[in-house]
């Protein structure tokens, strides 16, 4: 069986002038249907451009990436981004900003009355529907960022690729979209690639770890499986000796092994 | 002694009692919400009272419309008083406003009279000039928009235009117009030409900031959702560059009508600029004086015409 998505080999470099900076340095990844990865790494050290280069967004520079068979050349519908500031366009209503995804991707298949029902679904998936005729100035950090997951589902992306979605909002927020999204890939069985710099949103959710190593000529560093029986429990798995051996093994990584560049100087 | 005891006694209560009533508004209104939850008949508690506080309300929007008009009427009048003091003398080069209402009343109180071809109302004198501002400055919102969006999208239409748009827009409305006469070998299209040309320079250097400015967030979206150049064109360009594009129009209009003016004295026809030449020549001066405040109001309007609309427009845009 040909693997789902397969990252072979890819580096990336930034070209500036005469001078070029190497950011990644062979990535080798292969990743299954249906599961959740987490890449979790210093700042700075080429998670975002990893991301970029999945969803087309930056092109490579050596090696390929295959969704299906199919090599990845430029951004599409099928890898739908989550980005970290959410970016929706502030001048488009809640509503408008699913539906522009869902008129894109679904223009010739869904007939118009299929096409709203279809928008109103995805705003129901992330509890939405009652803000839908705001504009996002209108409603907070944590509301917007689930309208950006709205839109991005919206897609029916075969990738959904989350960029530190949750970065900008309070612990209490978090941990409830975290749940969200582990409800949301539970009931859709799509496959989620999620940046991250935190550990317990690392462990949680994921099936496997890709731990990165400092840039530059970042590359990974390790793999963690997490062989966690799903639905997962925040409070049941706090004490879950797995769970702990897991996290242990993500902070060992983190902060013994691969320290932050500005630790290591000091 | 008594009277300013009377009207403090009487102005008291009055602010005291709108104060209370402001006080009380709210949580009255919540109280009998309250009640029109527990009970059916509490419904007509809810209606009845507003009818208070909505004269106090429309005393306060008087209040505040009374502040924005009477201090500029003041300055106006005390103006006036001077400029009629100081050219009130028989030697006086220029007339006073008295002389002027004499001279001028049937250009002042009726705007559209017409009495033959060249002897009509300034107001229907300022739309014949709008009407060429209209065409003009249409042109030019569109063609400004349209340019500015490619130089901001494309670098090498930036190198190779920027440097053409930053030398021809010094030149000054006027310089155009010689020209534009030799090649349109008529005054109205040569006016239209001399606006359109005078407006388009900050229409586009406008619209290319905006466009140059789009987050580099939005072009993400419009790339993962593959968004065509039209569509991009619509849904993310124009939106996210609104706010510098009306900024663009704003300037660009001001600009128009500036030049209208200008070129309607050098072009003839039966514009207010052309008036104002012709009075010059009749030695009118009080029909000069009239038509300049017709043509600062006429521009004036305009300036909020199209700022309000640039308002409405760009309502999401501002609050990111
Ligand atoms: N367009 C670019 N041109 C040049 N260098 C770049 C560019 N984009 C990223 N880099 C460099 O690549 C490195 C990795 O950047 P990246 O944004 O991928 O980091 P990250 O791991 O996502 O960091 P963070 O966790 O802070 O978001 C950085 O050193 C950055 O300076
Ligand atoms: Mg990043």
């Amino acid at each position: 069986m040909t693997p789902f998505l397969k990252v072979d080999h890819v580096s990336k470099s930034f070209a500036r002038g005469t001078a070029t900076t190497e950011v990644l340095r062979d990535i080798d990844l292969t990743i299954a249907r249906g599961s959740y990865v987490s890449i979790i790494g210093h700042s700075g050290c080429g998670k975002s451009t990893l991301l970029n280069l999945v969803a087309g967004l930056t092109p490579i520079t050596t090696g390929a990436i295959l969704l299906e068979n199919q090599e990845v050349r430029e951004p599409g519908p099928d890898r739908a981004v989550v980005f970290q500031n959410h970016s929706l366009l502030p001048w488009l209503s809640v509503y408008a900003n699913v539906k522009l995804a869902v008129d894109k991707v679904f223009g010739n298949s869904k007939s118009r009355a299929e096409r709203h029902d279809w928008t109103m679904h995805n705003l129901d998936l992330v509890q939405m529907t009652h803000a839908k005729d705001k504009l996002p100035a209108e409603i907070s950090g944590g509301m917007k960022q689930r309208v950006g997951i709205a839109r991005a589902l919206a897609m029916e992306p075969k990738v959904l690729l989350l960029d530190e979605p949750f970065g900008a909002l309070d612990a209490l927020t978090r941990a409830h979209l975290q749940d969200s999204v582990m409800q949301i890939h539970a009931r859709l069985g799509n496959t989620v690639i999620m940046i991250t710099h935190d550990v317990d949103e690392a462990v949680l959710p994921s099936d496997r770890i890709v731990m990165m190593t400092n840039g530059p000529s970042a590359t990974i560093g390790e793999i963690l499986d997490v062989a966690l029986p799903r639905p997962r429990k925040r409070l049941e798995l706090s004490s879950d000796p797995t769970y702990l051996r897991a996290r242990e093994s993500v902070l060992k990584f983190l902060y013994e092994r691969h320290r932050a560049p500005s630790l290591q100087a000091a | 002694m008594k009277s300013p005891d009377i009207l403090t006694k009487e102005s008291e209560p009055m602010t005291a009692q709108s104060a209370h009533n402001i006080i009380l508004d709210s949580p009255g209104a919540s109280a009998s919400l309250v009640a029109a939850a527990r009970s059916n008949e509490a419904q007509v508690i809810a209606f009845a009272p507003p009818r208070a506080p909505f004269a106090e309300r429309m005393w306060a929007v008087a209040q505040s419309w009374f502040a924005v008009i009477v201090p500029p009427i003041i300055v106006l009048c005390a103006l006036l008083l001077v400029w009629e003091l100081a050219s009130g003398g028989p030697k006086a080069s220029l007339p006073p406003p008295s002389k002027i209402w004499a001279d001028a009343k049937d250009l002042i109180v009726d705007p559209f009279f017409v009495n033959g071809p060249q002897d009509i109302g300034l107001g229907l004198r300022v739309m014949t000039s709008l009407q060429r501002v209209v065409m003009g400055f249409g042109l030019a919102a569109i063609a400004g928009i349209l340019l500015g969006a490619l130089v901001g999208q494309s670098v090498w239409a930036m190198r190779g235009l920027d440097p053409i748009f930053q030398v021809l827009r010094t030149v000054p409305p006027l310089a155009w117009l010689p020209i534009s006469l030799a090649a349109f070998r008529d005054a109205n299209p040569s006016a239209i030409f001399v606006i359109f040309i005078t407006a388009i320079w900050p229409i586009i250097i406008n619209t290319a900031v905006g466009i140059r400015n789009i987050p580099q967030d939005y072009r993400n979206v419009a790339a993962v959702l593959r968004l065509n150049h039209l569509e991009f064109f619509w849904r993310i360009m124009i939106p996210s560059a609104a706010p510098y594009i009306f900024t663009g129009l704003r300037i660009g209009i001001g600009l128009s009508w500036l030049a209208i003016v200008a070129a309607e004295m050098l072009t003839g026809g039966v514009g207010i600029g052309f008036f104002i030449w012709d009075a010059w020549n009749s030695s009118r001066l009080s029909d000069i004086v009239v038509a300049l405040v017709y043509i600062g109001i006429v521009g004036f309007v305009l300036d909020r015409m199209v700022a309000g609309i640039g308002h409405l427009a760009t309502r999401g845009t501002q609050a990111t």
